[in-house]
């Protein structure tokens, strides 16, 4: 048990290094443990056989995209999809064109250093983003919706860079 | 004559010097004596002025639905005492550690006894339970120094209602002493928050100026934003994600009901009523991009687009004669607060210091306007409506969102705490010497004054 905090806590420190060193804008650290059903966490692909996940379902698309394939981030104040976003919201747009049955809700959000009426509408800005970008693919537009949750629902809890980089977020949530 | 024989008559005389009416509407006060009466000065708010508060008299004891009127004469006195201390202009004293006073007293204070504490100001009253079961409460201010009277107010309240009397005894000191208008009768609505930061319960939560009379409206299963009491107090505006989207809703007070705005199936969030409560300003996101709207409050309004930049316009607040709107705008790149015409014309940017400037509301007196400044810390602000006279009142790591006190002489607003995300509302003076924080049952936000009661 003690082992694997130290482990998860190197993972973190490295991941931390590389963000920090080449400046990309991705932060690829661990997910904190998931909480009841809030989507505002980032939800990591369950253990489970395959076999147990139901096509096209929410877990099933998880699995799909990949770790963080269901969000892209943003810069500070922006809400522009860059070529990074597009490889993400592709796989997304792959899969919902495997289950035209589903649809699917973009939820943006903001870091909590905006004030809470701006931060309404650059999340509604950002989740505007994602799915036009979805829609220029192919996405039928009737199938995605989108809300805003400005700074109210924080993926990470902490006030400093990193966590606000996570924050800054669009993420896709599949409905059957 | 028994003791009790003589208070009755000494009431009914302190009574009919007071004037008796049905309502809260405070007695007139009765032409005061011209000679000796210091004259109203530019006042000094950096100076404290002494003030005591002793129990009001209470001649003939009686029990009320809200308890007997000896205790009803000493919560009174203490909530006249909070006010004022927390008004940051004054510093109290009683009615804990004062002697009691007697009847007689109450219309010829001993004022000798008063210097020696010393105090400058002192305050004395009585409570009587009329054969209606409504109390009346009389409530005289003396300059110590001067040894004169000042103002001299009565109240017929129901018992219930006794601290709504305290509150009026308290604006009538404060206004005559500071040449302002009055504010703690009046009412605020806010967000009570609990929880961990990524599950903040949100509910909206009415109370009185100071906290008192606190009343939980929404039970907490959907967020609830930014509150706005209707100039009459019969609604509150809010938004509400009630159906899974943000949306704004006038809530009806009385009736316990609410509906949406408008139909539209976009996004509203910051709402705001005009001062004449007839029109409701609100922003909307359409296909991601956030413009100001105003819809007449009436069910079957039709929205009036006042913005049309494709960057973010949001939030403003009506000037007090309604013809003007400050809002807030990207559209330069940054949040910077701008001025309209209510019909939307004459858009001009008004903000030009360093970092963004958010949340922008007019002050009830017209004369300045509150704001958010953004750089990196929230830090709450004042500017005149031309944009001069800019002014920081508070510095810490997020105060946002002041709204103003009904005198517009106090600004509330809320603070973030770093890292925990724990909020409270504060109060602070136009000069950001005073500061206090209003005492809630949980975490508070988005603090909005109402009107003086009417």
């Amino acid at each position: 048990m003690k082992t694997k905090t130290i482990k998860m806590a190197a993972i973190l420190l490295v991941s931390t290094a590389l963000v920090a060193g080449c400046g990309k804008k991705k932060v690829e650290v661990l997910p904190p443990a998931a909480e009841g059903t809030d989507y505002g966490q980032p939800q990591p692909a369950p253990e489970a056989p395959a076999s147990q996940i139901l096509p096209g379902s929410q877990e099933d698309f998880l699995q799909q995209v990949g770790a963080f394939g269901d969000r892209i981030l943003f810069e500070t104040d922006r809400f522009n999809v860059d070529a990074e976003d597009q490889a993400v919201l592709q796989r997304q747009a792959q899969w919902l064109a495997q289950y035209p049955n589903t649809r699917a809700i973009v939820e943006g959000h903001a870091d909590e250093r905006g004030t809470r009426d701006y931060n309404l509408a650059l999340g509604e800005r950002r989740a505007n983003s994602a799915k036009n970008y979805l829609t220029s693919i192919g996405v039928d537009a009737s199938r995605i919706q989108t809300v805003s949750y400005g700074k109210e629902r924080p993926s990470a809890l902490g006030s400093d860079e990193q966590s606000w980089a996570q924050n800054r977020r669009a993420v896709t949530v599949t409905v059957r | 004559m028994s003791l009790f024989a003589r208070n009755r008559k000494l009431a009914s005389f302190l009574l009919f010097i007071l004037g008796t009416q049905t309502a809260i509407a405070q007695t007139p006060p009765p032409a005061a004596p011209v000679s000796g009466e210091p004259e109203l000065v530019e006042f000094d708010t950096s100076k404290t002025r002494s003030i005591a508060v002793p129990a009001l008299v209470a001649p003939a004891p009686a029990d009320t639905a809200a308890g007997n009127s000896v205790a009803l004469g000493r919560q009174i006195a203490e909530v006249i005492s909070s006010d004022l201390r927390a008004s940051g202009v004054f510093e109290t004293q009683g009615p804990n550690g004062l002697r009691a006073i007697t009847l007689p007293e109450v219309a010829t204070p001993q004022f000798d006894y008063w210097k020696s504490r010393p105090v400058e100001q002192l305050v004395q009253g009585f409570v009587l339970v009329g054969g209606d079961g409504n109390l009346t409460v009389g409530c005289y201010l003396y300059d110590v120094g001067f040894g004169n009277e000042t103002t001299r107010l009565g109240f017929n309240v129901p018992p219930r209602e006794w601290r709504r009397a305290a509150h009026k005894c308290a604006d009538a000191i404060y206004s005559r002493l500071t040449g302002e208008l009055p504010f703690f009768d009046s009412r605020i609505a806010y967000i009570a928050e609990s929880g961990p930061k990524n599950k903040r319960t949100k509910r909206l939560a009415i109370m009185d100026s100071d906290g008192a009379n606190h009343r939980f409206i929404t039970n907490g299963q959907s967020t609830a934003l930014t509150p706005r009491f209707s100039p009459n107090y019969k609604s509150i505006l809010y938004l509400s994600y009630v159906d899974g989207n943000p949306r704004i809703y006038v809530y009806d007070i009385d009736a316990g009901r609410q509906r949406l705005i408008t139909q539209s199936t976009s996004p509203t969030f910051a709402p705001r009523w005009s001062p004449d409560g007839k029109t409701i300003l609100y922003s909307m996101a359409v296909s991601g991009n956030t413009d100001v709207y105003k819809i007449a409050v009436t069910d079957n309004g039709t929205p009036v687009k006042l913005t049309s930049s494709p960057g973010i316009d949001v939030g403003g607040s009506f000037s007090p004669d309604g013809r003007q709107i400050v809002f807030e705008s990207d559209r330069s790149g940054s949040q910077q607060i701008y001025v309209m015409n209510a019909d939307g014309s004459n858009q001009r940017r008004i903000s030009f210091g360093s970092g963004r400037y958010a949340t922008p509301e007019w002050s009830p007196r017209a004369d300045l306007i509150a704001y958010t400044r953004i750089a990196g810390d929230f830090r709450v602000g004042t500017m005149r409506p031309d944009g001069s006279g800019e002014r920081l009142l508070t510095d810490s790591w997020q105060d946002e969102a002041p709204t103003w006190a009904p005198n517009g002489r106090v600004i509330q607003f809320f603070r973030t705490a770093k890292g925990s995300g724990k909020t409270s509302i504060w109060q602070v003076d136009l000069t950001g010497s005073k500061e206090r924080q209003l005492p809630t049952p949980v975490d508070g936000s988005d603090p909005a004054w109402g009107p003086l009661l009417p």
